[in-house]
């Protein structure tokens, strides 16, 4: 296969396989959704898809614009209220992938979509967590997908909306305590496990929880890898190339991109 | 039992400056319409409570209705931000606006906690979050049975609550349908509450024994307002104006481009103007 496929494209592509058809996901909007459908619409047909609305098993034909357009609720198994959702379904345990998106994460991908700058007198006010603190805690995994930059990648937060690995973790037993942070504040599920952005496949490291590069796209170098990222990035010791995607998953994604953007525009 | 009357008398008598205001819809059925009537009638001083303040609060917060807003998620979905919402956080314009900033499951749990008669709602919530650090109204409790700490909050439990319905009978009771949100819990938590309608039927016939609905006796006020939640969308009536929620980006960047929109959309105009988006009912058709 020779054909030209988009940086994005790739992003949203590898994001999708990171998905199975067991999971139970709960979906982000914007790039996590898009990545959530081509799974569902290629290797993953039976994942249940669930957004933070309350719908519940859910089949769109066109990528929602917000988390609650009509659309999802129409092909969706049931749909319940907004405190059955985070009560029964997300807090009962029962997620085992949330797919989220942000506006910045920094080394152990810990998101912020609150402030740039102080809280009480922002420089950027940003909309906020929503879903985002109980979904990072309480899924099986978290799997995150956002484009490589320095302005999304940096050394420090200005604040913490979504805690992934905390402080990191040590197999030694720093900070007094020993094990790894989330499970220090009694968190029993895995946190981020992946984050895919347009240019490479990032996972935590086993021992220290910080986000070392695994996968490399096809084309990419590791001077650009670090040249848009805000913190000297480490590189595993086995790095793989990102599969190119296939003919299959570049026409499913760019069917659905088509549609949605014809109906959005009409609507 | 609950009132039907017009929009502009239900809010005259059921909203008044300083309460706390909670006008709901996850995305699906926002009392725009309602909101519109709230600006139009000049409330000052309102404690506005929404998960998603969406654009119905970019525009009380820019037509200068605010003083206060208790949200979890305050942007633009699938656009970007409320530019009004943060010219009021970052600028102080028109006036300071004084946040109280949540998740979306403990919004969820406090309405449900209201809507309950309960003092707080706990969660297994905001575990390595920094808005505890920020928010005092985010606290902890101890279980006394497992000595497991948990986050509480507040119950919410509104001055008034303004939700839109798909339909409602001539007693008042309501029925909500799709995707339902907190509407609920949020008209059972106030005080006094405000539902407007597409459709006021002579039979209510939920469609099934579960369906979602509010008896009269638990409504103070019903207002007939079809295309009430335009911008938004009214499940089995009309769709949501994606196009109009892509267009709001521009119109609310700038001071003067939003003041000449609510001049002229809000100000000079009046509730039955929306009966230009309403759709007819497809669920209703039989």
């Amino acid at each position: 296969m020779t054909h030209d496929f988009t940086a994005n494209e790739m992003m949203t592509i590898a994001a999708a396989r990171a998905l199975t058809n067991e999971d139970v996901c709960f979906v982000g909007i914007g790039a996590p959704s898009a990545a959530c459908n081509v799974a569902r619409l290629t290797h993953a047909p039976d994942i249940t898809l669930i957004y933070e609305s309350g719908t519940v098993g859910t089949k769109p034909d066109v990528l929602p614009l917000s988390i609650g357009d009509g659309e999802l609720c129409d092909t969706a198994l049931f749909t319940v209220s907004v405190p059955e959702m985070f009560r029964y379904w997300l807090q009962g345990g029962r997620i085992t992938t949330g797919f989220l998106g942000g506006a910045q994460i920094d080394k152990f991908a810990n998101l912020n979509t609150t402030v740039v700058g102080p809280y009480s007198h922002p420089k950027v006010r940003l909309p906020g967590g929503g879903g985002a603190p109980e979904i990072a805690s309480n899924c099986g995994r978290i799997f995150i997908t956002m484009a490589l930059s320095k302005r999304g990648f940096v050394e420090k937060l200005s604040f913490i909306t979504s805690m992934g690995h905390g402080e990191g973790g040590d197999g030694e037993g720093g900070h007094g305590e020993g094990g790894d942070h989330r499970a220090r504040l009694g968190m029993k599920t895995s946190g981020p496990t992946r984050v895919v952005t347009d240019l490479c496949i990032l996972e935590p490291d086993p021992q220290t929880r910080e986000l070392t590069v695994t996968s490399i796209h096809k084309g990419v170098t590791r001077e650009q890898i670090q040249e848009n990222c805000g913190w000297p990035v480490k590189f595993a010791a086995q790095i793989v190339e990102t599969p190119i995607p296939t003919d299959t998953e570049l026409s499913v994604l760019r069917d659905i991109n088509a549609r949605t953007r014809k109906a959005h525009e009409a609507a | 039992m609950a009132r039907i009357c017009s929009l502009s008398q239900a809010i005259e008598d059921a909203v008044r400056d300083g309460d706390s205001v909670a006008m709901e819809g996850f995305t699906h059925l926002i009392p725009y319409a309602a909101g519109h009537e709230v600006i139009r009638q000049g409330r000052k001083d309102l404690f506005l409570i929404r998960m998603t303040p969406d654009l119905i609060y970019d525009q009380l917060i820019g037509a200068g209705c605010a003083r206060g807003m208790k949200f979890s998620w305050g942007g633009n979905p699938g656009v970007g931000s409320l530019h009004r919402f943060r010219d009021a956080v970052e600028n102080q314009w028109p006036r300071p606006l004084e946040i109280e900033e949540h998740s979306h499951a403990a919004m969820a749990n406090a309405y449900e906690a209201g809507a309950a008669n309960l003092p707080f709602a706990t969660l297994r919530g905001y575990i390595g979050a920094d808005l505890p650090k920020v928010n005092p109204n985010i606290r902890q409790v101890t279980c006394p049975f497992t000595g497991e700490v948990l986050a509480a909050v507040p119950a919410i439990r509104p001055d008034v609550s303004i939700i839109h319905a798909q339909r409602a009978d001539r007693a008042g009771n309501v029925l909500i349908e799709g995707i339902v949100g907190v509407q609920k819990e949020a008209v059972l938590a106030a005080r006094r509450s405000i539902v407007t309608v597409e459709e006021i039927v002579d039979e209510l016939n939920p469609p099934s024994p579960n369906s979602v609905v509010l008896p009269g006796w638990a409504v103070t006020s019903v207002v007939h307002v079809p295309g009430g939640a335009f911008p938004s969308y009214a499940h089995g009536y009309y769709p949501r104006s994606n196009a109009f929620y892509i267009a709001w980006d521009k119109i609310s960047r700038d001071r003067d481009s939003f003041q000449a929109w609510i001049r002229e959309n809000v100000m000079a105009a009046r509730s039955e103007d929306f009966a230009r988006y309403a759709g007819k009912s497809t669920a209703n058709a039989a």
